[in-house]
């Protein structure tokens, strides 16, 4: 019998916080099974710095400067199946209530007049990503397959996410796991 | 209580009522449950939420707001009802900042246990990210209109209950908003206070009494153990035994 060949997922963190990866980690040894099906493409996890094509994609965090529009945009041209992952990719989040101000006005607060800041000046170097004026949920960007609520999801509902997605099935969350909190 | 003079049919089950109720106190009072928002028991219905949504024939109507009468074929609990409501759900979520995992009303909250009743993976529309006025002025209830849901509960329990009047709503189309009744338009200038109805009825975060937040371990919360449909029932149950008794 032929070897089947493992499905390759890649993963990022765009205007994330690392805690939907750390939820992803908190599989614990389920993990090394998931391994024998899935090789990881451009991810935190590895060293690839270009996302090729892919069977699947986790996106955690919204998006918030041009940076994140790029990253995004390249996932959805390589990921056959592209997933939201926790509330900042659905709907923004937290950081989405920096939504409530002007973004030259956070700047300024952060880098011209706050309590401590010696040398007040905005970055300006171009090798920065610039801030969108909003922080927008990713399928404002593009259009995403997949979303898997949670501020992180559960182990659990990742592993619900991905062993039907293994087999070529609709993933199903249950109602009794859904949780935005 | 008058006995049941006669009956209606939802989801082909057999519901008698008594004339003059609504078909939603008439369901409650049978133990079925039709998803609701901006009912509440003994408060004069409103109609706003439009969650409790049902067929009648080829009409569709709000439960709360009609009357039952005899031999109505009613249909409630059906999928594309359920889809429709998750739909009025998002738009919601998406009207105000909604933004649970900051909120302290988190596993306390109707609209969002509704949310997770109805299976709502994702907003699905584009997010309004309002920016609405809050009140912190009074020392014991904060009010955050960025997640109010217009359900004007408060208004009425405010009116009803209280007999103090302390909110209203103003502004037309999505510039609706809940106001203060007092001259300055703060909480701290109304007559409200921690043991009014209208402090504690609010179904979701945008009035919530000071200094109790994150108090509940995660678990323990309301909809944790329960499911809105099962609380909904329980407490109509709690309501009718204490009417019975007064």
């Amino acid at each position: 019998m032929a070897i089947k060949p493992k499905l390759k997922i890649a993963t990022t963190s765009l205007a994330g916080c690392f805690g939907c990866h750390m939820s992803f980690l908190d599989m614990d040894e389920r993990l090394e099974e998931l391994f024998e099906q899935v090789e990881f493409d451009r991810s935190p996890f590895t060293d690839i710095k270009q996302c090729g094509p892919c069977d699947i994609g986790l996106i955690e965090g919204g998006v918030c400067n041009a940076e994140n529009v790029q990253v995004l945009r390249e996932f959805r041209a390589q990921c056959t199946t592209l997933v939201a992952v926790g509330a900042c990719a659905i709907n923004g989040g937290v950081p989405a209530l920096r939504n409530y101000f002007d973004v030259q006005d956070c700047l300024n607060e952060v880098y011209l007049s706050g309590i401590g800041v010696s040398d007040p000046q905005i970055p300006s170097d171009p090798e920065l990503p610039l801030l969108l004026d909003k922080v927008y949920a990713v399928s404002e960007v593009v259009f995403i397959d997949y979303f898997l609520p949670g501020c992180p999801p559960s182990a659990e509902d990742f592993l619900q996410l991905l062993e039907p997605l293994l087999i070529g099935q609709t993933p199903m969350l249950s109602k009794s796991h859904l949780r935005y909190d | 209580m008058s006995a049941p003079s006669t009956t209606l049919r939802i989801d082909e089950q057999e519901i008698p009522f008594v004339p003059g109720q609504t078909i939603m106190d008439a369901a409650l009072a049978a133990n079925v449950y039709i998803p609701h928002l901006c009912h509440y028991p003994g408060l004069p219905p409103s109609g706003n939420c439009r969650l409790c949504i049902i067929e009648i024939g080829n009409r569709s109507v709000a439960a709360c707001i009609t009357l039952a009468s005899a031999g109505q074929e009613i249909r409630n609990n059906t999928a594309e009802l359920n889809e429709a409501r998750k739909v009025i759900t998002q738009m919601l979520f998406i009207e105000g900042n909604h933004i649970c995992p900051s909120c302290e009303k988190t596993g306390n909250c109707k609209l969002q246990a509704m949310a997770y009743f109805l299976g709502m993976l994702d907003d699905h529309f584009s997010q309004f990210y309002p920016h609405r006025d809050l009140d912190a002025s009074h020392p014991r209830i904060l009010l955050d209109r960025s997640r109010c849901i217009v359900c004007d509960l408060c208004v009425r329990a405010s009116r009803e209950i209280d007999g103090k009047n302390v909110f209203a709503i103003a502004g037309r189309g999505t510039q609706a908003h809940l106001i203060v009744n007092s001259p300055s338009g703060k909480l701290v200038d109304s007559a409200i206070a921690i043991t009014d109805a209208a402090a504690t009825i609010c179904p979701v975060g945008a009035i919530l009494i000071k200094e109790q937040g994150y108090q509940v371990p995660i678990g323990q919360r309301i909809y944790d153990q329960r499911t809105i449909r099962e609380t909904a029932l329980q407490e109509s149950i709690g309501t009718r035994a204490k009417n019975d008794g007064d």
